[in-house]
């Protein structure tokens, strides 16, 4: 299986409560903070790894991962760390956040996918500096391809996958057949959530979270293949749909008392807050 | 003048609340455009669902009721949203997980702008409708617009009231349901696990008890005789829902469930700033943690450093006596 697995870089999430907004509202200053791939795309690619690969010999690949990243040259980093952990190519498409917009990205990816034909594209549900949730679905649509969106579980069959989506009230289970989209959400990387059509799951359990590229694989991912590509060859119509104009710091919430114990709790929420 | 379109949602052959937040942002931003807002109900046998969303002020309740449109998939329902959307300035839904699924997929089909997630609709600038929506895990807002002939929108559950119903009943209308996209071919339905629960809905709560992982095993033991005393919704952190001790959809912050309730009440939660996102517009927030140096002080109202497992059933009982 041949998978296309896009990565967003994000300023660290952990540390979003650094993340300023000046006075005039010109931009969101994340100076100071780290850069690393968002999330859930780490999570996508733990889990087109889990999808190439027998879980009890990981080091023989069963497929191919080519990842693909936005923005200037020193994303190429996001992409190095991805090779390094298993993906075999990757690709950058030379750009800048402020030029782009779901709709630019998703246009670009269609190519990309055109020009690729993977298998299966695999990204995460959304990213954690945008929070826009919709790159995947876009693009899915402009591939006409069956997608899966919200992955908690993902097991490959015979021509296709199963995949149980999270939902509101439960969860539901859809079948798609290659070629298709999966956006992926927390729970995939769960030890028993992905599977191989070779990996024995009765017999084997994942560790816990995304894997860590041992020292060796690093170095050699500095030889791995990445081509760049100019965003304007891939897309004709580079207006941006989604215009941001200005930006807001939230609200300041203070903190409020200590209470001692349960007694001054119940007495603080029946006479103060007037909540009981 | 623009009119808008309400993408209703329907579970159980019931109109969910989710759809009222929604109309409540139709009804501003129709009022803004000078124009009218109509409801599109899509499913199998809706009849009921349609007649509800009947009273909720629009123009006109549009019906699109097929057989096939029974188990929702996007690739069945994205092209219906998009042959009617096309025809308004705004397509509006909430950004539920049915909503972010499908409304981002018609916007690719109508190649449209899409605002996801918005908190509120801002005065208009420039003669266009402007929107805020959060970003950064809630510690910064955005203020946009859509620069396409199709605005999609979806709106933050617990930013918007719910539309009340009225006297009048706004008359129904079929609509022609278009065939499925050759997606269709290579996806199917499979079978829905539900996880039932007899207590409210989290996102309409008006009280929600949230656990975390120091609750272990006796998650619910905990939790249930306070979340029974008010009635409450129970809710959890990324970590419990994790470990298992409780259902991954009752997982409140930044990419889970966003809720705002009159009270908050957090049990053995740190405070992630992941968690925090989706709770953080609560009226009152209460924490019952063991570390007093847990992040969640810092926002919440009444904080309590005691071991839970003695202070909650403790608090259960006084509740309980405070309310007699």
């Amino acid at each position: 299986m041949k998978i296309l697995v896009p990565l967003k870089r994000v300023a660290d999430p952990d540390n979003a409560n650094k993340v300023k907004v000046p006075a005039d509202g010109s931009k969101v200053d994340t100076a100071g903070l780290e850069w690393k791939a968002n999330p859930f795309d780490e999570y996508a690619l733990e889990t087109a790894l889990r999808l190439t690969e027998d879980g009890k010999a990981q080091k023989k690949r069963l497929g191919e991962i080519v990842v693909v990243t936005f923005g200037p040259k020193d994303t190429e980093a996001t992409l190095r760390a991805a090779l390094a952990t298993g993906a075999d190519r990757a690709i950058r498409v030379e750009t800048d956040d402020d030029h782009i917009d779901g709709i630019i990205v998703a246009k670009a990816l269609a190519k990309i996918v055109a020009e690729e034909k993977p298998d299966l594209v695999m990204l995460g549900k959304q990213q954690v500096d945008g929070d826009t949730n919709q790159v995947g679905q876009i693009l899915a649509e402009l591939l006409d391809w069956p997608m899966a969106t919200f992955a908690g579980t993902v097991q490959e069959e015979d021509g296709g996958l199963l995949v149980g989506r999270e939902v509101d009230g439960g969860q539901l289970d859809v079948r798609v057949k290659l070629p298709a989209l999966v956006t992926v959400d927390l729970r995939v990387v769960n030890p028993t959530s992905v599977y191989s059509k070779v990996t024995d799951k009765s017999k084997f359990k994942y560790a816990e979270g995304v894997r860590f590229a041992p020292l060796p694989a690093i170095m050699k991912a500095r030889k791995k293949p990445l081509a760049v590509k100019n965003l304007g060859d891939l897309v004709e119509d580079t207006a941006l749909r989604v215009k941001y104009l200005r930006y807001e710091a939230p609200p300041e919430r203070a903190a409020g008392v200590r209470v001692p114990d349960v007694d001054a709790l119940v007495d603080k929420l029946k006479n103060e807050a007037k909540v009981l | 003048m623009g009119n808008v379109l309400v993408l209703a949602e329907v579970a159980e052959g019931k109109l969910r609340k989710t759809t009222h937040s929604a109309v409540t942002f139709a009804r501003d931003a129709a009022a803004q455009l000078g124009g009218t807002y109509d409801i599109l109900v899509i499913g199998a046998g809706v009849d009921g669902p349609a007649a509800e969303a009947a009273k909720l002020g629009a123009q006109k309740v549009l019906v699109a009721d097929d057989a096939s449109l029974e188990n929702y998939l996007a690739e069945t329902y994205a092209p219906t949203v998009a042959e009617v959307g096309k025809g308004y300035q705004v397509v509006v839904g909430t950004a539920s997980p049915f909503g972010k699924d499908l409304l981002a997929r018609v916007a690719g089909k109508l190649d449209a702008g899409y605002a996801s997630d918005i908190v509120s609709l801002l005065p208009q600038e420039n003669g266009k409708l402007t929107y805020k929506r959060p970003i950064y895990a809630g510690n910064a807002f955005v203020i946009c617009q859509l620069e396409s002939p199709v605005e999609i929108v979806s709106v933050r559950q617990s930013a918007f009231d719910p539309a009340a119903e009225g006297d009048g009943a706004a008359a129904t209308e079929k609509v022609a349901v278009v065939g499925p996209s050759s997606a269709l071919d290579r996806v199917s339905w499979v079978t829905f696990n539900s996880v039932k629960s007899e207590r409210p809905e989290l996102t309409e709560a008006d009280v929600v008890i949230a656990g975390g992982r120091a609750l272990k095993e006796q998650f619910y033991d905990i939790l249930n005789p306070l979340a029974d005393e008010f009635s409450a919704a129970i809710g959890a952190s990324r970590a419990a829902c994790d470990a298992g001790y409780c259902a991954p959809d009752l997982q409140i912050g930044q990419t889970g469930k966003i809720v705002a309730p009159g009270l908050y009440i957090a049990v053995g939660i740190s405070g992630a700033i992941q968690h925090l996102a989706g709770m953080k517009s609560s009226k009152v927030i209460v924490a019952i943690n063991k570390d007093e140096e847990a992040p969640i002080y810092q926002i919440t109202d009444y904080g309590l450093v005691a071991d839970l497992f003695k202070a909650v059933p403790e608090f259960t009982d006084k509740v309980k006596a405070a309310r007699a």
